[in-house]
């Protein structure tokens, strides 16, 4: 049981006829040499921090250190009850609002999951816990619909990459939103092929997203990005499930993604050099937070 | 391969707010305190590239120092870590570095007490991996492509013959293996690249072997 890219994911779950979480969790049994039992109780106990911080998100009120971010989750979720009419949908702003929950907890230095890093925690646990709703998902579906996340982390990271700092947010943020797409098309009883069109659809929609925090911290723009990101697994996976495929196929979206990332300027990957963070506004804000000015190529 | 196990990506548990920024380097502290073997009582902490650059704003600082107090990436204490460190006995000092290096987010440790010192290069090449690259002037040539021990022991007769037995014991195939000392008789470093996962446990057994000052899992 082994695959590098997501054609020979899909070929192996079609032709073993098992889901695309069965194939990741057995291939990890091999690479790690544990049983599943092991290998399903450490997934299970990643939801239940992923459970957690929504938890947290949604009824503490959170602020991180820098003062940047915090309190919106709150704000959506109220809204999300209250307002007679929500244009994009109960659904798509529950994952939207359980994401930045999550993405708030972390910018506050609270307990998340890395999916696939910090920056992007929040896309993963605000989709599944919003599609677990609506499909009323048991424990096992949940957990399940993680290895189908990891299974297409699995394959952008060893084809492409998956951090900021490498490839942009399009690597980081675009692709916890593509694996969450895939994520709750299984969830919601799809096809192998299907949450594959659903990665591809969520990803090219990420393409060229660039990574500029403000202050160089997880924090703005990345807890909007997560919340965006959220919305647009919710709505790929639904086009996916429709039937609508893809023009190119994944594993070449994926490698677009990983080329565009090496030919973005070093400014615009994490390093608060260019984009947003060259803001004055975000520019102000840096002198704020480190009371002292930080030394910027752009300004010597 | 790069990431192996679906937990490189679905993973680690952390603190937030930063996969590369924290739980990385909550790691390299923690890689650290194992090889040194023993609490520090002071810690010299060097940050370059985006590490020197960011670090008080993603609490690098603090996950650096909670993981040489043995911390995981999850574990609360780490918030507070820099206050523990003190109440534990251990001085602090961090710098910043212009120096360039091959990777943007790299640090310089330095651990010493009574008995003796030692210095390590750490990078964290993303989502909470980490990869030590200098071990007290030894520059180690990890793959990162499987999973990698380090032990520091004395140059010494049966040694490694030691520590492959009990590997041999556990069934654990070496796939790479490298060694290196400054002079006869002194301080050398094992690096052992294997095919199977190396449990805790058998950490454990080798630590307790005659001649090994340190081990840590990568």
């Amino acid at each position: 049981m082994q695959f590098r890219t997501i054609a020979e994911l899909v070929e192996l779950s079609e032709s073993e006829g098992i889901p695309i979480s069965e194939v990741m969790i057995r291939q990890e049994m091999e690479a790690t040499d544990k049983t599943k039992d092991e290998v399903f109780a450490e997934m299970a106990r990643n939801w239940s921090v992923m459970e957690e911080a929504v938890e947290r998100g949604i009824s503490e009120d959170i602020r991180s250190h820098s003062g940047l971010t915090g309190g919106d989750a709150r704000k959506l979720e109220n809204y999300r009850k209250t307002a007679p009419v929500l244009l994009s949908g109960s659904h798509v702003l529950e994952a939207v609002s359980k994401a930045t929950a999550v993405s708030e907890v972390n910018a506050a230095m609270g307990t998340i999951v890395a999916t696939p890093t910090a920056g992007a925690c929040g896309i993963l646990p605000g989709t599944v816990a919003s599609a677990g709703e609506r499909l009323q998902s048991d424990e096992e579906q949940k957990v399940r619909a993680l290895f189908v996340a990891g299974a297409i982390g699995y394959c952008i990271a060893n084809n492409a990459c998956i951090s900021g700092a490498a490839g942009g947010c399009q690597a980081e943020v675009g692709s916890a939103t593509a694996m969450a797409a895939a994520a709750v098309v299984e969830m919601a009883g799809g096809s192998a092929s299907q949450s594959a069109q659903a990665l591809a659809i969520a990803l090219k929609n990420m393409l060229g997203l660039v990574c500029d925090p403000v202050a160089g911290l997880v924090e703005a723009p990345c807890v909007k990005r997560n919340a965006m990101g959220a919305a647009i697994a919710m709505v790929a996976a639904d086009m996916a499930l429709a039937g609508v495929e893809s023009v190119i196929p994944p594993d070449e979206v994926i490698e677009a993604m990983y080329k565009i990332g090496r030919d973005m300027p070093v400014s615009l990957r994490e390093t608060a050099l260019g984009g947003l963070a060259a803001t004055p506004t975000a520019r102000a804000l840096e002198r704020e937070i480190f009371k002292t000015p930080c030394r910027r190529s752009d300004e010597s | 391969m790069k990431y192996r196990s679906v937990f490189d990506i679905i993973g680690p548990v952390m603190i937030g707010p930063s996969s590369s920024h924290t739980a990385g380097a909550a790691r390299i502290g923690r890689a650290a305190r194992s090889l040194f073997g023993r609490k520090p009582t002071k810690a010299t902490i060097t940050f370059y590239g985006s590490f020197a650059k960011t670090y008080r704003g993603h609490g690098t600082d603090v996950a650096i120092v909670g993981g040489i107090l043995n911390y995981d990436t999850y574990d609360k204490r780490i918030v507070k870590a820099l206050e523990l460190a003190e109440e534990a006995g251990i001085t602090i000092e961090i710098h910043e570095s212009d120096e360039l290096t091959d990777h943007p987010n790299t640090a310089r440790l330095q651990l010493s007490d009574g008995r003796g010192n030692m210095e390590i290069v750490g990078i964290s090449i993303g989502g909470g991996k980490m990869e030590i690259t200098e071990l007290d002037g030894f520059d180690l040539k990890l793959s990162g492509n499987a999973p990698a021990l380090l032990v520091m022991h004395q140059d010494q007769y049966g040694a490694i013959a030691r520590v492959a037995t009990v590997l041999a014991h556990h069934r654990i195939n070496v796939s790479y293996m490298q060694v290196s000392r400054k002079n006869k008789g002194s301080q050398a470093l094992m690096t052992i690249e294997t095919d199977q996962t190396v449990k805790e446990r058998v950490t454990e057994e080798i630590t307790k072997l005659p001649g090994i000052t340190g081990v840590t899992i990568l």
